[in-house]
């Protein structure tokens, strides 16, 4: 315990000290000051190479992360999303403790959980709700409790715990971005390929089972897309905090507008747009990436929610107008 | 490791020698209550299917601790702030206290980057000393406590256990069939809300033992067991506070035994396996083709009893619940027959 309390101190501070070999740390001890001068601020942005690799890594993950969350959303399966990123922080602590590369314990992990979840049946005759998200806390509270005992297990833990729970888009190397990109691509194709049998399936099971669409397998399919996408965003924005850039954009976009092909470019552009509007001012701050991550995802989702409240007290309004006339 | 060994030799000895430790003491007296609160509390969040709530709860907790810290007031000031308020807010947001789950993700997604925010400033503005908040926020700390937590987080516990008690007949109700029961004039919507907040102190007192991470595991996993091993309300409620206490006491001496292993993950590994069992002997029996319908009682999401649950079993099922619900039903039917009669007689 007094271990890992005294890395949870060091993190915090010493954040530019925990690069990688790849990087090139910031030469000044105090936080960059964000000045008057955008363009010089952008500049400066870009002169670091870490800083490079973030935003690129960042890009990546938030075009991944909405276009899938954006789906998550559409099939209501928010708590499996966040069950599947809660289990990537056993396989991150499980990964290092055995000395294997964290992202293999997060792929690992999340797939393997994907693939129980999707085992699970859902809505079977005589099962109810209740038992069945009673399921999925014990589940998601074990694993938890496993990561607790891995972190316990191994006293050296390499960038403090809460790198692991809450991300640190410091010291990503050049070979992470581009296995990142591997993935995302790999993944994106999937979900284009499955793309308008799973949004029928989603959309409206009965009548896609009805019309020969195989729903199972599209949503077991789905679900592992999902494994793949949580564990990706995982390695930027740590366990805790990748069910934001995964739900906050897709549900933004999803109260503006109710059309597939524009909600998915929707998502995505919010998505790219908090991304890099959260690593860059969180490069200017001393204060985490993943508090403005979330904090502008949920204010675009507030705003998103404001447009779409506005719009319909207006559209109610012209309706009452035509009755009364 | 050794003393695991010797207290398998003489567990009497091994008890007494563990038990003479104060900080072992305090710990069993103040997880007892939490743990009783906690399974009573976790027993209703099953059964009116807001497990999600308690998941939200669990990262309210964490910013609610932290942010206390951050402006330098006492961690429970902000802890049960922060779960009241948010259990609230969830209560009243939405019918039956239902808020969606997007919503719901949502706001805690952004609250535990705000909690993110209060340990940097905690970590940074104040002395190295207190650098273990977060970890001792998220993961728990019952070895940690002192006599006066420990005696005021029992008290608080059992506080939240005997006000469970008390409302569990009418809350049982409520859950069960919302609509019957409002007909009958008990007070859903208030008996809903004050469970939630109910919740958000059982919610605060758990972090102090299990952490933020895990409450949901002290809260769900027990409820979930009991539910796979009772059909009738009222006994599944006790088999979940019994199996939520029971954990607490395996977990605390096995982490005793072998310090390796941090007591938060002993005791949720114990309740685990509680559940683990439970739905086997539920498989088993089913399988058997012996009453599964009354092993595993099927309520619906939205309170709705299914067939199967409404014909009522002799043996095992609660003497209240479906002759309550028939004779509420037969109420409701008269009431409705005569109101309409009424209007039909003005018009």
């Amino acid at each position: 315990m007094s271990a890992l309390a005294h890395l949870v101190a060091a993190t915090a501070p010493a954040r530019y000290a925990a690069l990688g070999p790849g990087a090139h740390p910031p030469h000044r001890a105090p936080p960059p000051v964000l000045g008057a001068n955008l363009v010089s601020d952008l500049h400066e942005l870009f002169t670091y190479h870490f800083m490079v690799t973030a935003l690129a890594a960042g890009t990546v993950v938030a075009v991944l992360a909405a276009a899938v969350g954006w789906v998550m959303v559409l099939r209501r399966q928010s708590f499996a999303g966040h069950t599947l990123a809660v289990v990537g922080f056993p396989g991150a602590a499980g990964a290092t403790l055995v000395g294997l590369p964290i992202a293999v314990g997060y792929f690992g992990a999340c797939v393997a959980a994907a693939l129980v979840i999707a085992a699970i049946p859902r809505g079977r005759a005589g099962s109810s709700r209740g038992a069945e998200s009673a399921v999925t806390g014990a589940v998601q509270a074990f694993a938890l409790a496993a990561g607790v005992l891995f972190v316990n297990l191994y006293q050296g833990f390499l960038n403090g715990v809460d790198a692991l729970l809450f991300g640190s888009f410091l010291g990503i190397t050049d070979s992470q971005v581009w296995s990142l990109t591997a993935v995302a691509v790999g993944a994106l194709a999937l979900l284009v390929l499955l793309g308008r049998p799973l949004l029928f399936a989603s959309v409206d099971p009965d009548v896609a089972r009805a019309r020969g669409v195989p729903v199972r397998a599209l949503s077991l399919a789905f679900v592992v897309l999902l494994g793949v996408a949580v564990a990706a965003a995982s390695e930027i924005t740590g366990s805790l905090l990748v069910f934001a850039l995964l739900v906050m954009p897709a549900a933004a976009a999803q109260q503006v507008t109710a059309r597939p092909g524009l909600g998915l470019v929707l998502s995505v552009a919010l998505g790219l747009l908090v991304t890099w509007s959260g690593l860059a001012v969180a490069y200017f701050s001393i204060y985490p990436s993943g508090f403005y991550l979330t904090s502008f995802g949920f204010a675009v989702y507030l705003v998103a929610a404001g447009v779409r409240g506005v719009s319909e007290a207006r559209s109610r309004r012209v309706a009452a107008l035509g009755r009364g006339a | 490791m050794t003393t695991a060994v010797t207290a398998l030799v003489d567990p009497v000895t091994a008890i007494a020698h563990m038990l003479s430790h104060g900080f072992v003491d305090d710990a069993l007296v103040a997880g007892t209550f939490v743990a009783l609160a906690c399974g009573l509390v976790g027993h209703f969040l099953v059964l009116r299917d807001q497990v999600f709530t308690g998941d939200a709860l669990s990262h309210v907790a964490f910013t609610g601790a932290l942010g206390a810290l951050a402006i330098g007031v006492d961690l429970r000031l902000g802890l049960f702030v922060g779960c009241v308020a948010v259990a609230l807010l969830m209560g009243l947001v939405g019918p039956l206290g239902r808020a969606g789950d997007v919503v719901i993700g949502n706001v805690f997604a952004w609250l535990l980057g705000l909690g993110v925010f209060f340990l940097t400033i905690y970590t940074t503005s104040r002395s190295a000393g207190n650098g273990g908040a977060g970890t001792t926020v998220l993961f728990g700390s019952i070895f940690g406590m002192t006599r006066s937590q420990a005696g005021a987080a029992a008290a608080v516990g059992a506080g939240v256990a005997c006000a469970v008690v008390a409302i569990a007949r009418p809350l049982t109700f409520a859950s069960l069939d919302p609509v019957v029961a409002a007909v009958h004039r008990v007070p859903v919507r208030a008996l809903g809300l004050g469970f939630l907040a109910l919740v958000g102190v059982a919610a605060g007192e758990a972090t102090q033992v299990v952490g933020a991470l895990l409450l949901l595991g002290l809260l769900a996993t027990p409820a979930g067991a009991a539910r796979q091993l009772s059909a009738s309300p009222w006994r599944a409620m006790w088999l979940s506070a019994g199996i939520a206490v029971s954990s607490l006491w395996a977990g605390v001496a096995i982490s005793y035994a072998a310090p390796s292993m941090p007591p938060s993950f002993s005791i949720l590994a114990v309740a685990t396996t509680w559940y683990a069992a439970a739905s086997a002997r539920g498989a088993v029996h089913r399988r058997a083709g012996r009453g599964g319908a009354h092993l595993a009682p099927d309520v619906g999401a939205r309170g709705q009893p299914s067939r199967a649950s409404r014909i009522p079993k002799p043996s095992r099922t609660a003497p209240e619940s479906p002759s309550i619900l028939r004779r509420a039903r037969r109420l409701v039917m008269s009431r409705v027959t005569r109101s309409e009669a009424s209007t039909i007689t003005a018009k």
